[in-house]
């Protein structure tokens, strides 16, 4: 299969199979369109001939001997032949979790997928006992793997910070015994950042996501504090001294991560803000996973103006790289064209509920955070010791081959079958990717790959 | 070649002979928490950073 795409003056062709990434002159992207599946030893005469108005033959031949090349050196229409590898991760090892840590948040944003924090479950904080039994989950449930990832979550992580502490400790304690190593990342709005908590991220998390949407009023408007004023002003003054001080530390990653909604489909402006105004340089910035029928979802019409909003930003970020010699690092735009991730792991986009776990406040075990409080897919107790092996299963199947439309998707092998919660909770298959999502998702694609032909062209 | 440019050395065939190890990120957490874009996560198997 080959993707070919015209953007930002640039003609291209991916071949999805090997993830050659090819840049054409505009005779080659014509005759490469003429094809649907593999080439013919011979150009077909009445390709020549449909061309032959516009370029001369000979060099319709030439072109044609260049694609050939390309497609006897497995670059061009080469075959899929991923799916025996399929079944590789039944019976993985759970290496990855989501601490809730606090179904409690102390802001009430619009758009929250947790109902506000408490995943309409009531407010609860996670007792470090419960915390300490995750971690002996992860420990005994890890197999052979080595980095084990968790995640602190909520709600918002701060409000029951010293119970992070405690339960960091212990996993801490262990890994020696065990021959782990933990990776702690945390999620938070900021409200409750101080100088000790600060350090403290800054010291023990490889990653810290911090929560803001971009300009004043756009965040003021969906980020509401529970009197219902801005949380702007806030937060911004602590992410920045996060930021500011994690970057002389040790652990560096961190991402501003916000969320546009139907009402700043300039987004781009946001990415700005966060990057010029605030001063942050790794960005992720997503759209919101939204019922129709909220006022700020996004909807099928406002895809025009989301594709040419990203373009906007792909073409502004490759000016700011080649004429001010770097740029800020925007999350989907990223892409390692050269080596990424196996293809094996590109099977499926996340282990949600195979390798990756969410446990909640009582104990809970769900596939991932975004299921979290949705009775039906409750896979387990840490109390009971319990864990729907069927399930896991269900999950480790799930792969581009069992999505629909997946396997015959240009995409496959950057998205990897998009998000099985967002599947679930819009076509209640989490084998059946949501076509808004993907629309997006391949956009992104797309201008990711443009931005590193465009910095191959010197 | 006159009239295309291959811009990468992507070989995914190959990436499956030391692939499939599970040692990298399996979750969407570290960024965007509602969607993983596979390709722009980091490879952690040490024997094919060596191999590439
Ligand atoms: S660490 Fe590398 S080789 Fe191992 S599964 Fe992940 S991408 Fe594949
Ligand atoms: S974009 Fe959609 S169809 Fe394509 S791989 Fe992703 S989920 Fe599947
Ligand atoms: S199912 Fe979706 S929300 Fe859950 S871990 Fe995977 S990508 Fe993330």
């Amino acid at each position: 299969m080959v993707h070919t795409f015209y953007l930002n003056g640039y003609y291209i062709a991916l071949d999805v199979n090997s993830g050659a990434v090819h840049v054409l002159d505009k005779l080659a992207f014509d005759l490469l369109n003429k094809f649907e599946d593999k080439l013919p030893e011979e150009c077909p005469c009445e390709f020549v001939k449909e061309l032959s108005e516009e370029y001369p033959e000979q060099d319709i031949l030439d072109v044609y001997s260049e694609l050939l090349s390309l497609q006897n050196a497995g670059q061009l229409f080469s075959e899929d032949d991923y799916e025996r590898f399929t079944d590789m991760m039944k019976g993985a090892p759970i290496k990855s979790m989501c601490l809730h840590i606090s179904h409690d948040c102390n802001l009430r944003c619009k758009y929250c997928f947790a109902s506000t924090g408490d995943f309409g479950k009531g407010r609860k904080l996670m007792p470090v006992e419960t915390g300490k039994k995750a971690i002996d989950f992860l420990l005994t449930h890890s197999g052979n793997r080595h980095n084990l990832e968790l995640d602190f979550f909520g709600g918002e992580p701060l409000m029951n910070w010293d119970a992070v502490k405690e339960i960091v400790d212990y996993a801490r304690s262990k890994e020696e015994e065990y021959n782990k190593k933990f990776r702690f990342t945390v999620t938070t709005n900021g409200v409750l950042l101080d100088d000790d908590s600060i350090d403290y991220i800054n010291k023990e998390m490889k990653n810290v996501v911090l929560s803001l949407d971009g300009r004043k009023c756009v965040n003021d408007n969906m980020r509401l504090t529970i009197n219902g004023k801005g949380s702007y002003d806030i937060f911004v003054p602590k992410f920045q001294k996060l930021v500011e001080k994690r970057l002389k530390g040790e652990n560096k990653e961190y991402y501003a991560r916000g969320t546009f909604t139907k009402n700043n489909l300039d987004f781009a402006n946001d990415v700005y803000h966060i990057a010029d105004d605030l001063g942050f340089d790794q960005l992720s910035v997503e759209p919101v996973i939204a019922d129709a029928s909220e006022p700020y979802a996004i909807t099928e019409e406002d895809l025009p103006t989301i594709f040419a909003e990203y373009e906007k930003l792909a073409v502004e970020m490759i000016r700011r790289k080649k004429e001010e010699g770097g740029c800020f690092n925007f999350f989907h735009f990223m892409i390692d064209l050269d080596q990424g991730p196996c293809a094996i792991k590109r099977l499926r986009g996340c282990g949600c509920g195979n390798e990756y776990v969410s446990v909640t406040p009582d104990g809970d075990i769900y596939p991932c955070h975004q299921f979290v409080g949705n009775d039906e897919w409750k896979m387990g107790n840490l109390d009971d010791e319990t864990l729907d092996i069927e399930m896991k299963d269900k999950f480790a199947c799930s792969n581009i081959y069992t999505k629909e439309g997946c396997k015959d998707c240009w995409c496959k092998f950057y998205c990897s079958g998009g998000c099985n919660a967002n599947n679930y909770s819009f076509n209640k298959d989490i084998n059946k990717p949501v076509k808004l999502s993907c629309e997006m998702e391949r956009k992104r694609v797309e201008c990711a790959i443009m931005i590193k032909v465009a910095m191959a062209d010197k | 070649m006159e009239h295309i440019k291959t811009v990468n050395n992507a070989n995914l065939k190959e990436s499956c002979a030391k692939g499939g190890c599970g040692e990298c990120q399996a979750s969407c957490q570290s960024a965007c928490k509602t969607s993983c874009t596979v390709a722009n996560q980091e490879c952690e198997n040490e024997s094919r950073k060596g191999n590439k």
